[in-house]
């Protein structure tokens, strides 16, 4: 099995044989979207001018957004799919399992890595040495393959592997940036996401001990008999304790504002709008569908105390992004606090309140995605990253910082934008409960950004340039269009919820029933290898 | 034409202005153009959707869903059609004005300036036709986002900070207690549509609850200026006057106190307040806003400042006599939307002319000037005797109307306010005219002729446009009359709904 | 008595125990970059053990198929230990690579002193 899991890991499924009769490229669909970028990123890193490595990634980049629709597809229309790797039968080989929170979660990261490839060259080229471009880009697709894998697979220890390799692509891609703190935020960050990766390998870990197996929907039939045990209970400390060291939960975020600010702006987009993203699915998926929603009931896991860290978690990160000077460090704090936001709602435990968490994961992926790429696009223009040196630039760059304006509203949860869909669902849900005081810290929180927000665009639309700003290199015409695109999409979003709140809310439906809901077909589980008898 | 197009036009032609006018920026007279056959065009679209309402039709436009069960889609009732009608005339006047001012003052910036008013413009529209409270709130959220540029127009420290004011004020109330008051309501009624009689009248909310709801309303509505949160409407007096008149007449907080009535009238109903009594605190902190505001734009020397107060003072007026919850009271109020945007609009537009011409901005500088600008302090005489409630102006209609719906509900103290606040009234707005008329020019020489040097063309039209509205409503009232009754249908008790009409047919004869 | 039998049966759990908290104290408490990544494999191998030792089955054979042998030790755990301790070597010399540049950029590899020159930076801005 283990061979499985280390061809899986290192050849992305690339060996996969399909069991039975089915050949078609439909049924392959979910071991490509791995495999792919995996063999990109192998083909990047040997092809030497930067240009073929690009061109590599820009094939696969535009190829995964089309496969996950597919798969989105079959699954809205067909329900879960299973996907054995290699041809051995769940629970004993790698199961891949998608039903509809992780195909959502699929066409959103595809999505943004498509987006950030196109943006991606002439950005490169201003912020990396050339030499380097090729093993840049096979970096990006090596993060883009372990998130996808991440997403896709039903298998505990499978996560912890894809994890691994999309978290040791990040540790390098942070580094490459140009300033020389990058080095030490990735350090940070290599050593804080290593005990994290670690705490959650420990809870599987117990996790197996107790039960046998790996499978994730083997491992939920199994542990509810036990789950209310110390060991059952210990294990999922430690697994959302790993995960919340992952995922930047507040009060564990303190490796993410360096790592956003220094790291390259294409990777800082890439990793602001998915990364955490992926992690929260993890945790969701653990809590939801593993444990169930009545293993709150009997756990230390109280609700409220979660929610009351949930609004800590929004409002803290908010206050510190008012005060920061770098604007990229401002958009990562605020970042930490929109994963307040999400955790609000995965943390509510009702349906609307987990649909907005859901929406808002996406939404805020749009946002952040949006915001990091303008600021990119300042960044490539006049070399600015601090938010003093920005007064007047709306008037030297309008288009770009009009872009920054719109996806700022989105951050902020004006209606008409993406982030409205999702608070309001927040706020029903926590009105729904009866937590005022809940509604109270969403709506302060959604207040602060007024503040982080409105102080950069004041300054850029309302003073004059000087330096830097009055003067700015001719923008790159696909970074801005890559910008626009997302800047609609936050205002598309904010009318047209099918995909952004639709889906949330059948994969809502979905995770509250859990695995052992009934909702779901079980696999029926025989052999499963168990310890020390 | 079908109404539903008609309603989709009404919200298109401004925001098709918006994207017209960047693409015209480089030919000033085209790009004013865009903005006057777009404000014409919508003043003939509402103008017909008005006709059709008064025959009695209720057109609807449905968008699409956004959040489970509620959409962005238009509804036209006659209170929103007041609105409309009223921001859509005014957008007209204030354009040909708007142009004479920033030429005049050669203001930097005027493209972005025409964009965000149309946008704000199309915001209002928006607002008025909203069905739902959530396409209220999106349009809300739009008209506040849209005017800040406005407020900053100017760009120096002053304008920054004051703008600031306005934005952080204005976002604080609608995020922090407009948007939880929507979900509560949401959430207890289970939909978030306008409903003739009243949203919440079946949802079993408890009395105190309903007094805590209608607060957060009042106060969310930030737009609607009752203390305490009305300091941001003296501090985005910074902006160029044409953006005064738009925030004090034409959009901003009209549609501030249109939300509070349609809040009233259509999500608690009048009954269930006089059930409840849960407006009636409100109406007291109305009241107390009438007669402060009034006090303390006595104080103010700086003209736009003084008139911002009185604005405070008058739209609390609006917020009295929808939380007396009458439903006379409610005409009144729905009239006095009207009444007060063509009466400060005229004093708007008069404190504008005066800058542009004259370069004075505090009324103690004032002396004589009505002799060197004899048409616009004329025209700022009616707007001044209209808002003090006099005949034959529109301001007296209003007024009436509110003191008999209080009396109608035993609110008495209502009248005692009517009436102080109008001595008031009269105290910090006819010393402006008496000065301009009686006092000689401090710089005068005894004996020598006063040139007349009044305001460029297209100020002085508007301000005569205006002005001449004062007196045209006072006539027209019936219309209005007609136009507003049926807002508090079934839920007026049968013999308070009668009598409107025949005291309407007194009082005209 | 039960205690202390209980306490000996699991002294693989002891070791780990031990592993465990040690690792993950250097790692808190030591400035030294290298020191700190020592600490961290510590950790990792604790876990590593945690997986390994109850795979072992008293009395059984390695998993090899015959028809004489009936009891095997578990297999599973050590090709999953196999990966992982890929990763963590994949890791520790992403750490250690990193600790290179940056003793390369900022002369030294404490952590204090590196932070204290980062602070600075940032306190430049």
């Amino acid at each position: 099995m283990s061979l499985i899991q280390a061809i899986s890991a290192a050849a992305g499924g690339a060996a996969a044989v399909p069991a039975g009769p089915a050949l078609g490229l439909i049924e392959q669909l979910p071991g490509l979207q791995v495999a792919l970028p995996m063999l990109g990123a192998v083909l990047a890193a040997l092809l030497r001018p930067g240009w073929l490595a690009y061109a590599v990634m820009l094939v696969v980049a535009l190829l995964s957004p089309v496969i996950s629709f597919a798969i989105l597809h079959e699954v809205l229309a067909y329900g879960p799919i299973s996907y054995e790797m290699g041809g051995w039968e769940p629970p004993v080989g790698i199961e891949y399992r998608i039903d509809e929170a992780n195909a959502f979660l699929l066409v959103l990261v595809s999505i943004m890595m498509a987006m950030v490839t196109i943006y991606a060259p002439r950005a490169t080229a201003s912020e990396i040495p050339a030499r380097l471009h090729s093993w840049y880009y096979a970096m990006l697709l090596i993060c883009f393959c372990g998130l996808q894998g991440m997403a896709i697979t039903g298998d505990a220890f499978n996560i912890f592997v894809f994890m691994e390799i999309s978290s040791l692509a990040m540790y390098a891609l942070i580094a490459m940036g140009k300033d020389r703190r990058a080095l030490v935020a990735a350090y940070q960050y290599l050593v804080i996401g290593t005990i994290g990766a670690t705490f959650y390998v420990l809870g599987i870990g117990l996790a197996f001990a107790l039960t046998g197996t790996l499978n994730l929907v083997d491992l939920a039939v199994k542990l509810d008999p036990v789950q209310d045990s110390r060991g059952a209970l210990a294990a999922l400390a430690f697994i959302s304790v790993g995960i919340g060291l992952k995922l930047a939960l507040f009060p564990l975020h303190l490796w993410l504002p360096n790592a956003y600010a220094f790291a390259p702006s294409v990777a800082t987009a890439l990793i602001a709008s998915t990364a955490t993203k992926v992690a929260v699915y993890i945790l969701v998926r653990f809590v939801y569908s593993v444990y169930g929603v009545d293993i709150s009931e009997t756990m230390a896991y109280d609700t409220a105390f979660v929610l009351l860290l949930a609004s800590i978690a929004m409002i803290a990160p908010s206050l510190v992004a008012v005060f920061q000077s770098n604007v990229k460090r401002m958009l990562a704090y605020s970042s930490v606090a929109q994963i307040g936001y999400i955790m609000v709602g995965v943390a509510l435990l009702n349906e609307a309140g987990l649909t907005g968490g859901l929406s808002h994961l996406f939404n805020h992926a749009i946002i952040k995605g949006c915001l990091f790429l303008a600021v990119g696009c300042v960044v490539y223009s006049t070399g600015i990253t601090k938010i003093d040196q920005m007064a007047g630039l709306g008037r030297t760059m309008p288009l770009t910082m009009g872009a920054f304006v719109v996806a700022g509203l989105g951050l902020i949860g004006v209606p008409g934008t993406a982030g409205f869909v999702s608070k309001w669902y927040l706020i029903q849900g926590a009105a729904e409960v009866g937590y005022w005081w809940l509604v109270a810290a969403i709506v302060i929180a959604s207040l602060i950004a007024v503040f982080y927000v409105g102080r950069v665009v004041e300054l850029a639309w309302f003073r004059e340039a000087r330096g830097a700003a009055a003067s700015p290199r001719a923008p790159a015409p696909e970074m801005l269009a890559v910008t626009w695109a997302l800047a609609l999409a936050v205002l598309y979003f904010g009318f047209q919820t099918d995909i952004s709140a639709g889906v949330p809310a059948q994969a809502a439906e979905v995770l509250l029933n859990g695995y052992t809901g009934g909702a779901m077909p079980v696999a029926e589980t025989q052999g499963g290898v168990s310890l020390g008898e | 034409m079908e109404s539903e197009t008609l309603l989709w036009m009404s919200l298109g032609i401004p925001a098709a202005a918006a994207f017209g006018i960047p693409l015209a920026g480089r030919w000033p007279n085209i790009r004013e153009g865009v903005t006057l056959v777009a404000a014409g065009a919508l003043f003939l679209t509402v103008m017909t959707l008005l006709l059709r309402v008064l025959d009695g039709e209720r057109p609807e436009a449905y968008g699409f869903e956004v959040v489970d069960g509620v959409a962005l889609a238009l509804a036209v009732e006659p209170l929103g059609m007041l609105f409309a009608s009223v921001a859509s005339t005014l957008w007209i006047v204030n354009s040909i004005y708007s142009i004479g001012y920033m030429r005049g003052n050669n203001e930097p910036r005027q493209t972005p300036f025409y964009i965000c008013f149309a946008v704000a413009i199309a915001a209002a529209i928006g607002v008025a036709f909203s069905a739902n409270l959530f396409t209220l709130f999106l349009f809300y959220e739009i008209l506040t986002v849209s005017t800040y540029p406005l407020v900053a127009h100017k760009a120096n420290e002053d304008a920054r900070t004051n703008a600031r004011v306005y934005l952080v004020l204005l976002m604080a109330t609608s995020m922090v207690l407009l948007l939880p008051a929507i979900i509560w309501t949401y959430v207890a009624a289970g939909s978030a549509d306008f409903i003739q009689g009243g949203l919440l009248a079946g949802a079993g909310l408890s009395a105190g609850m309903l007094t805590l709801l209608y607060a957060l309303y009042i106060f969310g509505i930030g737009k609607a200026a009752v203390m305490p949160v009305h300091f941001w409407l003296p501090a985005a007096m910074v902006a160029p006057t044409p953006v005064s008149a738009l925030l004090h007449a034409v959009a901003v907080v009209k549609a501030g106190v249109f939300c509070v009535i349609k809040v009233t009238v259509y999500v608690f109903g009048l009954d269930l307040l006089t059930e409840t009594g849960a407006s009636q605190p409100i109406a007291y902190v109305a009241g107390f806003t009438v007669i402060m505001a009034s006090l303390i734009a006595l104080m103010h020397d700086n003209l736009k400042k003084r008139l911002a107060f009185s604005t405070v003072s008058q739209l609390s007026y609006v917020v009295m006599a929808a939380a007396v919850a009458s439903p006379l009271a409610i005409l009144g109020a729905a009239m006095h939307i009207a009444a007060h945007a063509v009466s400060k609009i005229t004093l708007f537009f008069g404190a504008g002319c005066i800058y542009t011409a004259a370069h004075l901005t505090k009324v103690s500088e004032l002396d004589g000037i009505g002799r060197r600008m004899p048409v616009t302090m004329t025209a700022f005489l009616v707007g001044t005797l209209s808002i003090i409630g006099l005949p034959p102006l529109i301001g007296v209609w209003s007024k009436w109307w509110i003191g008999v719906g209080a009396v109608d509900s035993d609110n008495l103290w209502v009248v005692a306010v009517l009436m102080i606040s109008s001595l008031l009234n009269v105290a910090y707005l006819v010393p402006i005219a008496s000065r301009g008329f009686f006092m000689p020019p401090k710089d005068a020489k005894p004996g020598e002729p006063i040139a007349v040097a009044e305001a460029p063309l297209p100020c002085l039209i508007a301000i005569c446009v205006t002005a001449g509205l004062c007196v045209v409503l006072f006539f027209g009232v019936n219309e209005l009359e007609a136009l507003l009754l049926p807002i508090t249908e079934g839920a007026a008790p049968a013999a308070a709904a009668q009598a409107p009409a025949d005291l309407a047919q007194g009082a005209i004869q | 008595m039960e205690l202390i039998s209980a306490i000996v049966e699991h002294y693989n759990y002891w070791a780990v125990i031990f592993l465990m908290v040690g690792g993950l104290y250097i790692v808190v408490a030591k400035s030294n970059m290298i020191k700190t990544l020592i600490g961290m494999a510590l950790f990792q191998t604790s876990v590593y053990l945690l997986y390994l030792s109850p795979g072992k089955v008293l009395g059984g054979t390695p998993p090899i198929l015959d028809k004489a042998i009936k009891t095997y030790s578990n297999p599973l755990p050590h090709v999953l230990i196999l990966t992982a301790i890929v990763v963590g070597v994949a890791t520790l010399a992403m750490g250690l690579a990193l600790i290179v540049r940056i003793n390369e950029a900022y002369g030294s590899i404490e952590e204090d002193e590196v932070i204290d020159l980062v602070d600075r930076e940032d306190a430049a801005e």
